[in-house]
Parts: C-alpha cells; structure tokens; sequence
C-alpha cells in the first residue's frame, strides 16, 4: 500500500521526495490542522484566503511550468466562475447543500470555457507568446464587460451584476447536515474544508504530473517537435493540462467569492491577472511543491506590505518578478535549493 | 444626401478605429517583428508619452512640439530598459514577457505613487466640422493622417536607410549579419528604442483626447496585441492590414452595438483568424507569395 502510493506520488516531475520530505509533509499537515487552535478567528479566515489563491497558482504551474504554454488569462475563468457562483446562488439560494452544486456547475462553466478556447488556441496550433496574449486580452474583456453593467437592466434572474461594484451577498459555502446546514463562515470550519480541499488537490496533483501524461506533458515543454515525433498529439495533452489548470482557477474564484461573498471585475483586471504569474514564477513554476510554498510566502509579505506601506506593495511585486526573472529564472525556491546543494558540494 | 452623410459616418468611424488600431500596434509590432519580445510594458510606453506631452504642454510648448517630447522620452526610457533588462532575456522569449510586465506593474503603480490618482489633461486642440447630419472632430482627422504618415516613415526607415538595411538583415540571418560587420545588439536596442518611442507618439497623439491616468495604457494593449496577433510579425504586410480588416469590424459593431460589442467582436475574430491563419496575415502572405 505504501509502496503503491510511493510509486504514484513521486517520480521524476517532483522535487520533494524521500522519507526526509514526507516526514516534513506530514508534519506540516499536522501543524496546519492544530494552528486554528493557535490562533484568533480573524487570522484563521485570513489564512483561508490564502489558501483560496494557492489553487490557481497549482494550475497556472501546470500549466506554464509542466506544459510550457504560458497563460496570462486564468482570472478569466477565476471571475467567471466567481460571477458564475454569486448568479447561481443568489438565484437559488443555499438550501439543501446547493451552494457545493452550484461550486461544482461554476467550476464545470469554467471548464468548458477553458475548452472552447483552449480548442481554438491549442489546435490553431498558436506559439507560446501568442497564447499568453489572446488569454490576456480574454481577460481583459472579461473586466470591459462586467464593469459596464451597473444598469438595472443587466441581471441575470434576480441576480444584479452590478458594474464596477461588483456582486455581493452571494450565501457562504453550506454543507447540509443532520439538524440544519452548516454554514461555512471564514472560520474556523471553512479553515479544515479548504484545507482538506488544498491537500486532495496536491496530492492530486502530484499524482497526475508523475503519471505517463505528466511525462508527456514535460515532454512537450522540452521539446515540442520530439514529442510530436515520437507519436504525442501535442494539442490534446496541452489542451487537457489547460483545461485542468482552468477549472482550478475557477475553483479559486469560486471560493473567493464565497468566501469574501463578493466578486468585482477588477479580480480580472490587468493588476489581478499579473498577480498569479508573480506567485508561481516566484516560487518556483516547475514544481508544485515550490508553488505551493511560493505562493503562500508572497501572498503573506503582499498583505504584511500592503498593511505599512500599501501602494508600495504593487511596486514591490513588479520589482520582485523583474529580479526573478533575471536572476533565478527557474523561481526561489529551486535557486536556493540547487544553491545549497552546490555549497555542500565544494565544502 | 441622407446615404452620403450614413456613408461618411461609417467611413469616419473607420477610420478613426484604424488609426487607433495602426498607432496602438506599431510599435508593439516592429519589436515583435524584429525580436521575437512581446512588451508587455507597451502600455507603460504610451502612458509615459502622454503624460511627458502634457506637461511639456502646460510648460508653455505647443502641441507638436510637445508630442515630439513625450515621443522622445519613450524612446529613452525604451533604450534604458533594453539595456538594463530585455537584453539579458532575449534567448528565453516567454520570461521577457514576465519581466515586461513586472516593469509594467511599477510603472503603472510607480506613476499613481508619484504623480497621483488623475491629471488635468489637455484640451483637444481643433475644432469640429460639419458634414451631412453629423459633426465630427478635426483631431480626429490629424489622427488618421499621423496614423498614414507612421506607416510610409516606417516603410522608408526600413528599406531606404542605412539602419533600416542592417534592422533587415539582423532579423533574417542574425549571426550572418554579425559576420558582416553590423553590430546586432546596437541594432536590437535602436529597434526597442523606436518601439518605444512610437509607443510614445501614439501617447503624445492621443494624450489630448483621453483621460489622464496612471492605468491609461491599459486601454491601448487590448487593441495593440489583437492587432498583432491578426497581423503577424511584419509590420508592413501585417499591421496595416489587420489594422484594416479589425477596423471595419470594430467600426461596425461599435455602430450597431456599442463599445464593448466592438471589443468583443474584435476579439473573436482574433480567435477565429489565429485558428485559420496561426502566423497572422503576415505569414499567409508570405506563404502564398513563397
């Protein structure tokens, strides 16, 4: 059973591996179950808003780090998802669990979404630059559209969109039990769901990027040609990896939505869609393990300098990425990890 | 008479999106065309060379004069920023993207820290005149006239001058060019620079008809990107066309539907002409001439 799962969930496309990791995987895991019990309400809702972002990034990593296509548009399928659960539930409410239906309908319309122009990208057979511009541009749209429906007139049902205010009082998530739902207020609750949610997810994952499709999705990104040449429809197991990483963009959105119970356009704006980038290059695109981490670390220092310095934030992030980029184009965390690798090897 | 004036209606609507079309891209398009780079920071550019216009204006230049400032300003910062970053990046084309945009993001938040949130901006010079049942703006015509005059000045810069010769001969067999003696890297870093500085003008030029905002750029970059997409990487056989067949478009559902159905229907025909045609225009030419 253990080798099984030993065989499933390490290969060649991960970094962490061995007891040592795993060790420390589960100590986490361990330390992240008993932190609520460490910490105020407030801080504990913030920690899910975290973790509401970190599934983007793991699909933006398997996207552009495992398959090489970069994609600069996954807040449109973020948003689309996020507006997608605010007119569902609205519409409908949140009785009898509808509110996990209406996740998994919002997360599904942002699936086919990625499809129809995945299909349309990906078998226009459209080089990497283009790519991340027309997902750009889709965003970008995306925002032109819902931030010029403040008339009464735009509504879906009873659902007002609202221009560039946004949506609000959408229900939270509820799961329906026993003697009434539980509702899941950014708390404590909701803390262990996204968390059991984040782990499935990564463990998920890892799964998939060390099975035959992840070797041929990493195939791709070396070398288009070779892969093609040897047997590989290219556009389908790129398409499959952004459909993939769309629809965990989509779950982002919708958690975010249910989280915060807003969504405004500018969640796909410019400034939003330049954010994931910075996270995943940051962290490490290439390996879901520095993204996770990555992530978490570069939304923390965001939200610590957008409380002391709050304009300055943006800067910072711009510079950071710039510095990356030139410096460790392969992100931090591998940087440091083939760093001290290398120092222990001259000693 | 009555279809005259509808005709004049449309043919200015279209012209005016062409000239938007052709300005917002050309310098988007001679960076990618000669380098490979998309500049996310072109935005940046354009926003740069209205706001340099601006003040050059309310110091007491005129206006074209003034324009000629911002679109020298642009180019400078360009040179700068090719120096200091894209230089480094230009055998890894998806991390000049990253870094482009890293740099958008402090120009942008850079520019709201320093100069805050909105601007005064300047009148639009000219007046109006009157054809048929409509009134339109003279600007918009200089518009239209600037767009057409950037096309010919670029056509001359690269096939009559010295620069343009080496440019050409940079982009078809780099290490070649190298070999005969032209410096390949002065080369790339002028191409960014008059990227940069035509980003610049198309600032300058609008400047006047536009709010003043740090996040002006961002109104351009949709267009620009589309353009090129359709277009391709050259920007004669590419741009101008694109510019042309995307304006018709946008002029249309722009008359019919309003701004957003223009922006919209754009960006679908983006979608579908990359699906037909994947390297643009440019490169179906190419190919049926070839």
């Amino acid at each position: 059973m253990l080798a099984k799962a030993n065989k499933l969930l390490n290969g060649p496309q991960t970094m962490g591996k061995g007891p040592a990791f795993w060790t420390g995987f589960v100590v986490v895991v361990l330390g992240a179950v008993a932190y609520p019990a460490f910490a105020d309400g407030w801080t504990v809702g913030n920690t899910v808003y975290f973790f509401n972002w970190i599934f983007m990034a793991l699909g933006l990593s398997l996207i552009w780090g495992y398959g090489g296509a970069l994609s600069f548009g996954q807040t449109a399928f973020f948003g689309l998802a996020g507006y997608g659960y605010g007119i569902l539930t609205l519409n409908f409410g949140s009785n009898y669990g509808f509110t996990l239906l209406a996740v998994v309908i919002a997360v599904a319309v942002a699936a086919l979404f990625a499809a129809v122009l995945g299909y349309f990208l990906f078998f226009g057979r459209i080089s990497g630059v283009f790519l991340g511009i027309v997902t750009l541009s889709v965003t970008l749209v995306f925002e032109r559209l819902m931030a010029q429906t403040a008339g009464p007139e735009w509504r879906v049902g009873t659902a007002r969109l609202n221009g560039f205010n946004g949506m609000t009082g959408m229900p939270p998530l509820t799961v329906p039990w026993f003697d009434g739902d539980i509702v899941l207020f950014p708390d404590v609750q909701l803390y262990y769901v996204i968390l059991a949610l984040l782990v499935v997810v990564y463990l998920g994952l890892r799964i998939l990027v060390n099975s035959r499709f992840g070797n041929v999705l990493v195939a791709i990104r070396e070398n288009q040609e070779r892969a093609e040449m040897l047997g590989y429809d290219v556009r389908k197991y790129q398409l499959t990896a952004f459909i993939i990483g769309s629809s965990l963009a989509g779950l982002s959105g919708v958690l975010y939505t249910s989280w915060g119970q807003y969504i405004t356009p500018s969640s796909m704006g410019l400034t939003a869609a330049a954010l994931p980038v910075v996270w995943v290059a940051v962290g490490g695109r290439r390996d879901l393990t520095a993204t996770l981490v990555g992530t978490f670390a570069v939304l923390s220092v965001f939200q610590t300098l957008t409380i002391y310095g709050s304009q300055y934030a943006l800067v910072v992030m711009g510079a950071l990425l710039v510095v990356v980029v030139l410096f460790a184009p392969d992100g931090l965390i591998p940087g440091i990890a083939g760093l001290s690798r290398r120092l222990r090897g001259s000693r | 008479m009555e279809i005259l004036s509808a005709l004049f209606a449309f043919l200015y609507q279209v012209g005016d999106a062409l000239a938007f079309l052709v300005l917002s891209a050309c310098g988007l398009a001679i960076i990618f065309g000669m380098m490979g780079v998309i500049n996310l920071a072109h935005g940046e550019f354009i926003m740069c060379g209205a706001y340099v216009t601006v003040y050059a204006v309310r110091a007491g230049l005129p206006l074209p004069l003034a324009i000629a400032c911002g679109t020298l300003a642009a180019g400078v910062v360009g040179i700068l920023l090719e120096l200091l970053v894209v230089r480094h990046l230009y055998s890894r084309p998806l991390d000049t993207i990253v870094a482009t945009w890293g740099i958008s993001l402090i120009a942008t938040q850079g520019v709201l820290i320093l100069l805050g949130s909105t601007m005064r901006g300047v009148g639009t010079p000219l007046s109006s005149f009157t054809f048929g049942a409509y009134s339109y703006s003279q600007y918009r015509l200089v518009l239209m006239a600037a767009a057409v005059i950037v096309l010919v000045a670029l056509y001359l810069i690269f096939n009559k001058t010295r620069f343009g010769v080496h440019a050409r001969a940079t982009i078809q067999v780099p290490h070649m060019a190298e070999a005969l003696g032209v410096n390949t890297r002065l080369i790339y870093c002028l191409t960014f620079g008059l990227g940069a500085a035509l980003a610049g003008l198309t600032g300058g030029l609008y400047a006047p008809t536009m709010t003043m905002v740090p996040t002006m750029g961002a109104s351009f970059i949709m267009e620009a990107f589309v353009t090129v997409v359709v277009g391709g990487a050259d920007v004669f056989l590419g741009t101008a066309p694109a510019a042309m067949v995307l304006g018709v478009i946008k002029a249309a559902m722009t008359s019919w539907q309003g701004q957003l159905a223009g922006q919209i229907s754009m960006l679908i025909a983006v979608i579908i002409v990359i699906r037909v045609l994947p390297s643009g225009i440019s490169g179906w030419i190419l190919r049926e001439r070839g």
